[in-house]
């Protein structure tokens, strides 16, 4: 897998919050590499600092001191708007509460990226690699938690984004939905080779991932690769 | 101490929206503002009226009569009921200003030989009064002296009764009973062509032919006496002297003006801000119901921790009446500041001496009471919705929201849209009912907008009307007493004139009933080309060869209808009191006149051709020449420039209708501000999360802007048209208020009044547009993500 070429690079990324009088230090020098077509879970406890990682690496959030190089952009030096335009055009966030848009129904949650996007999908196909080709013109209201995050799912990838970035994806999901998701998200990586970085506090997820990252403190404490990965069908939690 | 916490919260709360609260303050400062302004300057204006009516003794009856000897005075005393008696000789004179070409007349009235009148005192505002010995002496209303720059120690030249005179000037004085200085016949006051002198007895006397006699007579009556029964006295005791009616202070020309005036401007003082402040409380109470609704978690907590509804309602209303309290308190201050200027404009207009500027309690107690009570209305009902359910449940975020499809896209058109139009759509289409709401509060301030501004339009077409449709001649000439028809010819004659026409105009008092109103009969010739009767189309009427026409607002007064016989006392000559048959009500926006054929009327007085002036149009090259000629016509007591009129007119009212409509224009616009950006401010407190999640999906500022304004713009455009039509509407109230025998103001609205009320509530969703702006750039992106709401 690391033939492959380098999506992302960070060197000494640090990430402190000031926050008045205390400074709270989320990130103490990661470095780090991820890989085209590589799932990759960034696995560690609440406050372990992989939020603030995957945020930095979403163009959300800028680093305190370090570099984080997206192919050969450098994030760390991009203005406002040209961290909207990555968003816009190379990433696709999914986020554990959905984050739909309640007025507008699956189709068009999709398609709100897809009309802003340069090479997207069509809705329908995005809706119908999720599973949800039948539910094309319902609204969230009257869609499972599950199937609300493969419609999230749906809006992330049809925009062909070059990485996938999950932040716990099944947190507010029980086991089984939550399966029925990462199988989803297994599904984008194998067949469009879109790099996915999921990022967990359940352990049983890690079993899914070509690597896992474990993060603790704000550091990397270690990185291993599953010489077999399993199906998500195959995981228990 | 717990308490102590909630108003540490309450003060946070204050701190963390400063800027939307003193939005929704600015919103109630302009409503209380507006009505302090309003009340306050009325207040002063009747306070300082009566207190100079008191201090100046000003006469309860006034008479004129033709000539009686002085010793009629005791028998007058003798009245029940009268207090004291002043006789006096009145003389209409015109005079001759040096550098100054147009003809000017004016009243000489007579002051007892040492200066001191018992009643109708003047205020000396420069100068002297009147030394006995002096024959030469004279004292000249405050607004003439100003209007010709004339100092004590000028000398003025006039022409009483054919012979000329030069006085001396030695003072500058107002008077209460000329307080409202107008040439009778005129229709605006003219100080520059009009004016008012005052001149010791004897000289007068002298001059006039008068010696021993006097041709008017004032009363002061005790309290508690029948006014009808001394006016009917008074009337028997002077007929054989030719009088010709006495009346009380309500048909003296210059208190009825002033009153006309005072009360239009009241009602206009009352209902104006009264709709200034119910759209602001109105406003006050949407925004306040709404910023509470975000408030709802923060309740349920409050709950949860044991605070009772009461406890948490009390805390919530205090926030809101910190609010509106700074607001009244920014309105009461700006109110009495504005007043106090308006009232001093006013005290200016109306020839006041001084101004006694008086901020009531209660003014200050209504407005605060009626802005209180809107917040507190707002506030409760949303505290109400939010108390209502059980604290766990409140906790929850609210469950996502049901939307469907709006009715445009069941038709098929959804092609039509992108995604962000389709959420504005949708937006609109769950919650009409505060897109209602919105666009209302909108719709009013653009509605009061209109309201603030529509005057000049309806004063300008009123002017057009009257003087360039109804009266078409270039001057009016009156002559000193009524003469034979030949006079025309002899005018006619004059360089210049290019055309005339004869009036016969008579006083008179109508009856029709019990009620009655005293007015004068023009008598105008058949279809005649320089006076035209209007319909309400603006189309002209023939007048009727037989028949009295009256003025639609006369006719009201008296219940008159065409075909009613009204009852005809002339006020003139021999004083005859005939029966007339109404042929026609006529609109007109100014004045309360009749109208008779010339000829019809003549046969009425028992007269044979007779003019009391004439109407000419005259070659504008010879005018200057024209007024030398007509200055050294003895037997002409007066002439009216139409120009002239119409200038003076927009010279006096033009001030105070600028300085209305700005006042106005200001606080209707800070009304539309705040109720804009408070809409803005709230859509974006409600929408923060969906608008975040957009900005991290990849969405520019301006793309998830355009979201949010575009609702905002889209409530605006929706909003406008309506508040067009609410503006019409409250002209339509507001003129009917306006009403007065001084004039109707007629219900016209230019277009450029709409596009100006249009641009100013765009230019509020622009400006508050701006500022969302900014605070989008703010948005929590990260913070978005991890929070259910």
């Amino acid at each position: 897998m690391s033939g492959n070429a380098t999506v992302f690079h960070t060197h000494g990324l640090t990430k402190v919050y000031d926050m008045g009088e205390v400074q709270v230090q989320a990130l103490r020098g990661i470095d780090l590499d991820l890989y085209a077509a590589e799932l990759v879970v960034l696995l560690g406890a609440s406050g372990s600092g992989k939020s603030t990682l995957l945020n930095i690496l979403g163009g959300l959030d800028t680093a305190t001191a370090g570099e984080v190089f997206y192919r050969d952009h450098d994030l760390t030096q991009a203005t406002e708007r040209a961290l909207t335009d990555y968003r816009r055009y190379h990433v696709g966030f999914v986020f554990q509460f959905y984050n739909l848009i309640p007025s507008l129904t699956a189709r068009e949650n999709v398609a709100i990226v897809t009309e802003i996007a340069k090479n997207p999908m069509r809705p329908e196909d995005a809706l119908k690699r999720v599973g949800l080709g039948d539910r094309l013109d319902h609204f969230p209201a009257q869609l499972s938690g599950g199937q609300q995050q493969r419609v999230a799912i749906a809006r992330a990838i049809a925009k062909n984004p070059a990485v996938l970035l999950c932040d716990e994806p099944t947190g507010a999901l029980d086991s089984s939905t939550g399966i029925v998701v990462l199988e989803a998200l297994e599904r984008i990586n194998r067949e469009l080779g879109t790099t996915t970085v999921v990022i967990t506090h359940n352990a049983a997820i890690a079993d899914m991932a070509d690597r896992v990252i474990h993060l603790s403190d704000g550091r990397i404490t270690g990185i291993d690769r599953n010489g077999a990965k399993k199906s998500p069908r195959d995981l228990h939690w | 101490m717990i308490i102590k916490a909630l108003d540490r919260k309450l003060l946070r709360d204050l701190a963390g929206m400063w800027g939307q609260a003193l939005a929704i303050a600015l919103v109630i400062a302009s409503g209380v503002s507006t009505f302090v302004m309003s009340l306050s300057t009325m207040d002063s204006l009747r306070f300082t009226q009566q207190s100079f009516y008191r201090d100046y003794r000003f006469a309860d009856v006034f008479a004129s009569l033709k000539r009686a000897p002085q010793s009629l005075a005791r028998r007058i005393a003798e009245i029940p009921g009268v207090e004291s008696v002043e006789t006096r000789v009145i003389a209409t004179v015109t005079v001759d200003i040096r550098d100054f070409p147009e003809p000017v007349s004016g009243q000489l009235v007579s002051l007892p030989d040492d200066g001191r009148a018992s009643m109708n005192r003047l205020y000396l505002r420069q100068g002297r009064l009147i030394a006995s010995g002096h024959d030469d002496e004279v004292i000249i209303s405050e607004a003439f002296a100003q209007a010709h720059r004339l100092q004590p120690g000028d000398s003025l030249r006039v022409t009483i009764n054919g012979r000329r005179k030069s006085l001396t000037i030695v003072g500058a004085a107002l008077s209460p009973e000329y307080v409202y200085q107008i040439q009778p016949g005129a229709l605006f006051p003219d100080y520059q062509r009009y004016g008012i002198f005052w001149m010791g007895r004897t000289p007068l006397g002298a001059a006039y032919d008068m010696d021993g006699a006097f041709n008017n007579v004032v009363l002061t009556l005790r309290a508690r006496s029948s006014l009808p029964a001394v006016i009917e006295r008074l009337d028997r005791l002077l007929e054989p002297y030719g009088g010709l009616g006495a009346y009380g202070r309500d048909e003296q020309l210059s208190h009825k003006y002033l009153s006309s005036e005072l009360k239009q401007l009241e009602n206009m003082a009352t209902l104006l801000p009264v709709i200034f402040l119910s759209v602001a409380a109105f406003l006050l109470n949407v925004v306040v119901s709404r910023l509470l609704t975000l408030q709802r978690e923060q309740i349920a907590a409050l709950k949860a921790f044991g605070y009772g509804n009461r406890a948490v309602g009390w805390h919530y209303l205090k926030l809101v009446m910190a609010i509106a309290l700074v607001g009244v308190a920014l309105g009461v201050a700006g109110g009495s500041w504005m007043g106090h200027g308006l009232a001093s404009l006013y005290q200016d207009f109306f020839k006041f001496p001084y101004l006694h500027y008086r901020l009531a309690p209660w003014v200050i107690a209504a407005a605060a009471l009626i802005s209180l009570a809107a917040a507190a209305l707002g506030a409760w009902q949303a505290v109400r919705r939010a108390a209502r359910l059980p604290p766990a449940q409140a906790m929850r975020p609210e469950p996502p929201a049901h939307y469907r499809q709006t009715g445009i896209e069941r038709l098929g058109l959804q092609g039509l849209f992108s995604q962000p139009t389709r959420m504005i759509l949708r937006q609109l289409e769950r919650q009409p009912f505060k897109a209602l709401l919105t666009s209302l509060g909108i719709a009013f301030s653009c509605a009061i907008l209109i309201v603030g501004s529509f005057q000049k339009d309806a004063i300008d077409y009123m002017v057009r009307v009257q003087f360039g449709l109804s009266q078409r001649d270039d001057m009016t000439v009156t002559f000193v007493e009524p003469t034979s028809s030949r006079a025309l010819y002899d005018l006619l004659s004059l360089p210049g004139v290019e055309y005339g026409e004869g009036f016969r105009s008579v006083p008179v008092r109508l009856r029709l009933g019990h009620r009655s109103y005293r007015t004068g009969i023009q008598g105008l010739q058949a279809d005649s080309d320089l006076h035209r009767l209007l319909d309400t189309r603006l189309r002209t009427l023939s007048l009727p060869p037989e028949g009295i026409v009256l003025t639609d607002y006369l006719g009201k007064k008296l219940n008159a209808q065409p075909g009613d016989v009204i009852t005809v006392e002339v006020l003139e000559g021999d004083r005859p009191i005939r029966k007339v048959p109404v042929a026609a009500l006529v609109s007109q926006f100014v004045g309360l006149a009749a109208y008779m054929d010339n000829t019809a009327l003549n046969r009425l007085l028992r007269e044979s051709n007779t003019l009391s002036g004439a109407y000419l149009t005259v070659d504008k090259r010879y005018q200057p020449m024209l007024y030398t000629m007509l200055k050294d016509t003895p037997r002409i007591a007066g002439t009216v420039i139409k120009q002239s009129a119409i200038d003076s007119f927009y010279e006096t009212m033009g001030d105070n209708i600028l300085v209305f409509a700005f006042i106005n224009t200001l606080l209707a616009g800070t009304i539309a501000f705040g109720v804009v950006y408070n809409s803005a401010r709230i859509s974006l407190s409600e929408r923060g999360r969906e608008l975040a999640s957009l900005r991290v999906l990849g969405f520019t500022r301006g793309e998830v802007s355009y979201i949010l304004l575009g609702e905002l713009g889209l409530l605006t455009l929706l909003g406008i048209p309506p508040g067009f039509a609410i503006g019409r509407g409250l002209c339509a109230l507001l003129i009917r208020a306006m009403q007065s025998e001084l004039y109707r103001v007629p219900l016209v609205t230019e277009p450029s009044t709409y596009s100006f009320a249009a641009v100013v509530v765009l230019s509020a969703t622009v400006v508050s547009g701006g500022l969302i702006w900014r605070k989008l750039a703010g948005l929590d992106l990260v913070g978005v993500l991890k929070t259910r709401e």
